[in-house]
């Protein structure tokens, strides 16, 4: 056994765009141990439930992530509707469908611009997020926000979206398509981006089903898992199949996120061309009361959403479990046994966001 | 028509002291983990471990004893860490046989266990 040396890395690193922290235990160049430490950035948002009453707890629990925000407001509506036994009204499903798929879209072209800074390749980073930028001005002309938007409220949603509208962003997207086709393209074939990635942090079928990952970590080990085919929103009118593959490194959760881009262009163009007419919203009558669990896919995973209701204004507990949460295991498992220099990349394939785990 | 997935709500009481025994019957049965948390209702702390089967979820709540130490599931769930520890820092309830203690230090929170059952009086 060689000399082990304790190498810290984070809270703050280049490659870190929230803290993190992490002992990793090293022999000559090769991670025997990593250490996970976080806590740095603790909001205490589910406390707030105590001075928030339960219509305004939406745009706190939105700012749970700036990044799937709109994900997170349809989870607390979810639940605290599930609660009340609040039947949403259809069309409502539908666009909360819309602008949770153009928020999957937003989150992974945002992880593809990071992973490409974090291996060097800085045109490919200008390049994804100058391809995100049109799905960030379909949700500002669609909801008025480029991050927090607040259009989901318990019962419905505040603003509906016309059939022009609709057509728009059908259309924005399909134009978009051919130069994300040819941006993915680099990723998935280009020798030096594949260098990084390929054969890097493999988690096995078993190991991802044993650790309890969620999200496009879980799919790149083969393993069928998404919350969509629960049938929540209107995803089981569109024919949702999730996107899977097998080698299980940082090059299949690369390749996931990427055809799951592109699966989201489709998804949406469905849900345009299904979506009825009819009312956005139901007034909600009364106050929660009893437990209720509900749970979204967001872009990194599953996430929970868990209210308690004592039929006051004031919910007695919210809790919210980010996709992140449940892949620090893993991503420490896959840590172990790979080369300090690789350690960055493989963090960044985890795609972890650290201000949902902190809440 | 069946229940829609999302909607089945499935919550099985269970002692703290036959937890492990429960718990590793839903391991072998194949459920994943997918959280467990503390909350309190109607004036008593318990805790909600969520399992996932197919895409059906099943919750085993736990009332949290009096003296508030209750037994660790890590050795069955080891990915469990995460939970017991938050818990442990925010409530101040104690795990037995916890694989990963970051012994209170896992947040770094500005008001240690913010919502003690001890401090809130």
């Amino acid at each position: 056994m060689g000399k082990r040396t304790i190498i810290p890395f984070g809270p703050q690193h280049p490659v870190l765009p929230e803290p993190v922290h992490l002992d990793l235990v090293i022999e000559d160049e090769k991670v025997v141990e990593a250490i996970p430490s976080i806590g740095y950035i603790h909001r205490g948002l589910e406390k707030l439930v105590e001075k928030r009453e339960y219509p305004e707890m939406v745009y706190v629990i939105e700012r749970v992530c700036g990044i799937c925000s709109f994900g997170h407001g349809w989870g607390y509506c979810k639940t605290v509707e599930g609660n009340m036994g609040i039947e949403v009204p259809e069309r409502a499903e539908f666009l909360r469908t819309i602008w949770h798929e153009l928020g999957r879209m937003h989150s992974h072209l945002l992880w593809l611009g990071l992973v490409a800074d974090g291996f060097g390749f800085e045109s490919l980073f200008m390049h994804s997020w100058r391809l995100r930028e049109t799905v960030l001005d379909l949700f500002e002309k669609t909801t008025g926000g480029r991050v927090i938007f607040s259009v989901c409220k318990v019962g419905g949603v505040r603003k509906d979206i016309s059939a022009d509208g609709l057509k728009e962003i059908v259309d924005a997207l399909a134009g978009i398509r051919a130069e994300l086709k040819s941006l993915t393209d680099v990723f998935l074939d280009d020798y030096s981006v594949k260098n990084r990635l390929v054969g890097v942090g493999k988690l096995s079928y078993d190991e991802a089903a044993e650790l309890c990952a969620v999200g496009p970590m879980v799919r790149a080990s083969g393993i069928r898992q998404d919350m969509r085919l629960d049938g929540h929103g209107v995803y089981g009118q569109l024919d949702f199949e999730p996107v899977l593959e097998e080698s299980g490194d940082c090059y299949a959760r690369c390749k996931v996120r990427i055809r799951e881009v592109f699966q989201s262009i489709d998804l949406i163009a469905k849900a345009a061309g299904l979506i009825p007419e009819g009312e956005i919203s139901v007034q909600a009558k009364g106050n929660p009361e009893g437990s209720f669990v509900a749970r979204m896919e967001q872009p990194r995973g599953e996430a929970y959403y868990y209210s308690i209701g004592n039929g006051s204004k004031f919910l007695e507990r919210m809790r919210v479990r980010t996709p992140t949460n449940m892949n620090i295991p893993a991503m420490v498992k896959t840590l172990q046994g790979c080369d300090l220099a690789d350690v960055p990349m493989l963090i960044l394939t985890v795609d972890p966001c650290i201000s949902c785990t902190e809440r | 028509m069946s229940e829609a997935k999302h909607l089945i709500q499935q919550f099985v009481p269970v002692q703290a002291s036959g937890l492990l025994e429960k718990v590793q019957d839903m391991k072998r049965e194949g459920y994943r983990l997918g959280q467990a948390c503390a909350a309190k209702e109607k004036g008593e702390f318990h805790l909600l471990y969520s399992f996932d089967k197919d895409h059906v979820l099943t919750n085993l709540k736990v009332k949290v004893p009096e003296d508030g130490v209750i037994p660790s599931i890590t050795a069955i769930y080891w990915p469990a860490f995460i939970y017991e520890n938050e818990i442990q820092d925010l409530f101040g309830f104690t795990f037995k046989n916890l694989s990963l203690d970051y012994g209170g230090k896992f947040f770094k929170v500005a008001e240690p266990t913010p919502w003690n059952p001890k401090s809130e009086v």
